[in-house]
């Protein structure tokens, strides 16, 4: 079991500057997340996006963003749960909570915040008929463990960055066969991405096939072929172990929507006093939550974390009295 | 004096037409005009070009401005794509969008 004071669900840029603003008052964070980096929306979807409304940076890409917030919360050395996402949540008996994994990971803290931006990402799944036969039989939409895939024959499909990268990693002495496919000419990985597989298929280290689509899988019990379409609508096959569809990931709000808070249009409601939802010693704050006059931006969050923190200390330590103190005049004292 | 409104006809995933009085001028894109008439496009990501959750046909024969690179390669790696697909995001209200005709791309 994990304790901590403040559980904060969500390791986007809200739920990191939390930590800081949590370490203040000395208050213990733990984050669960359940991509497998911190930075939420900012690292997996925009990290070379450019972002121009951060107070006191005239411009910033996220993924900075992300690298400074990681920096700003480290002194108060904040413990992380990633890969996994939060499922249920019951009561502890003394006020608090337990909140449990997907992996069975127990958590126990008194103030629970949810920073989950727009809910849980999970890999946006092609629309062929056939897939879920062969989930986990040969189809895997995330890598986890590229050791899995030594000696195999794969197929990877996607343009994107985490479809490059893989197909050049396991093309590199990992995987016995690397093919990709992708349903354009073009990419929208980065250049240096495409040109490292570009140069890989014209060194005959990967097959790299284009303008065709995955559409249909066949085995027996497990996969063993792909048939893909071409722009043409030519049908081909090709024998594979695995195919590793790389297309994105899209959020859902999951689980925490059977949590009993009160939800509003796919957002948590909160009481803007101190962002607390219906339940108490459970917050929302960032994206995920819903107020009168609400702005999803990122500085919005920082300011709903700082209020919130101040609630969540009265809430674990009901006799302390916390004076504000200002970190020009005290600095950063980490634990 | 030039013109406040277009009308643009969204259909729904149910088939349903939606008429809205768009208002021009204040820089609203087509995923923004059907999150602001609540209808089901997500956007997650904000209108970057960087998710496809706003992929929309054209229906009508309006003359856009093509897709751009970034529009083009998420929709190489979107589903359900026409040749009339487009991302809603990339798509400004203008007064050329009088009497446009869209429907909205399933999930």
């Amino acid at each position: 079991m994990i304790r901590t004071d403040i559980l904060i669900i969500g390791a986007g840029p809200v739920g990191l500057f939390t930590v800081f603003e949590a370490g203040l008052l000395k208050l213990h964070c733990h984050l669960i997340d359940s991509l497998p980096q911190p930075g939420g929306q900012c690292s997996e979807i925009y990290p070379k996006k450019p972002i121009y409304d951060i107070p006191g940076f005239p411009m910033i890409l996220a993924g900075e963003l992300v690298d400074n917030l990681m920096k700003q919360a480290s002194p108060f050395k904040p413990g992380f749960t990633l890969g996994e996402s939060a499922e249920t949540i019951v009561e502890d008996g003394g006020g608090g909570y337990v909140v449990t994994t997907d992996k069975g990971t127990k958590h126990r803290a008194p103030v629970v915040v949810i920073a989950g931006g727009l809910g849980v990402f999970s890999p946006r799944k092609p629309p062929i008929t056939e897939l879920q036969d062969f989930e986990d039989k040969g189809v895997e939409y995330i890598v986890r463990d590229p050791e899995f895939y030594r000696d195999k024959k794969v197929v990877v499909s996607g343009g994107g960055d985490s479809a490059l990268d893989w197909t050049y990693f396991l093309a590199n002495g990992v995987a016995k066969e690397v093919t990709l496919v992708h349903r354009s000419q073009s990419f929208r990985a980065h250049p240096d991405s495409v040109q490292k597989v570009i140069d890989m298929a014209e060194s005959g280290k990967i097959k790299l096939i284009l303008d065709t689509d995955v559409v249909g899988l066949s085995g027996n019990g497990k996969l063993e072929q792909v048939t893909m379409k071409n722009k043409e609508g030519e049908e081909t096959s090709l024998e594979t172990d695995h195919w590793i569809p790389l297309f994105g990931l899209t959020p859902k709000l999951g689980p925490i929507a059977e949590w009993d808070l009160e939800i509003e249009k796919n957002a948590i409601k909160v009481d803007t006093v101190d962002y607390s939802t219906n339940r108490p010693g459970i917050y929302a704050i960032g994206d995920v939550n819903t107020y009168e006059g609400k702005l999803k931006l990122i500085l919005c969050g920082f300011h709903e974390g700082t209020i919130m923190v101040q609630s969540a200390f009265k809430r674990i330590h009901p006799d302390k009295k916390n004076v504000l103190k200002y970190t020009t005049v005290q600095g950063i004292h980490g634990f | 004096m030039s013109k406040e409104e277009v009308h643009i006809t969204v259909i729904d995933r149910e088939g349903l037409s939606h008429e809205i009085d768009a208002p021009l001028g204040i820089g609203m894109n087509l995923m923004e005009l059907c999150k602001a008439m609540e209808l089901p496009v997500e956007g997650t990501c904000g209108g970057m070009a960087l998710c496809a959750s706003c992929q929309i046909y054209i229906e009508s024969d309006h003359d856009l401005l093509s897709r751009n690179d970034a529009e083009q390669a998420m929709l190489d790696e979107a589903w359900h794509v026409e040749n009339n697909s487009r991302l809603g995001c990339q798509i400004p209200i203008s007064e050329a969008l009088e009497g446009l005709v869209v429907r909205i791309a399933p999930e």
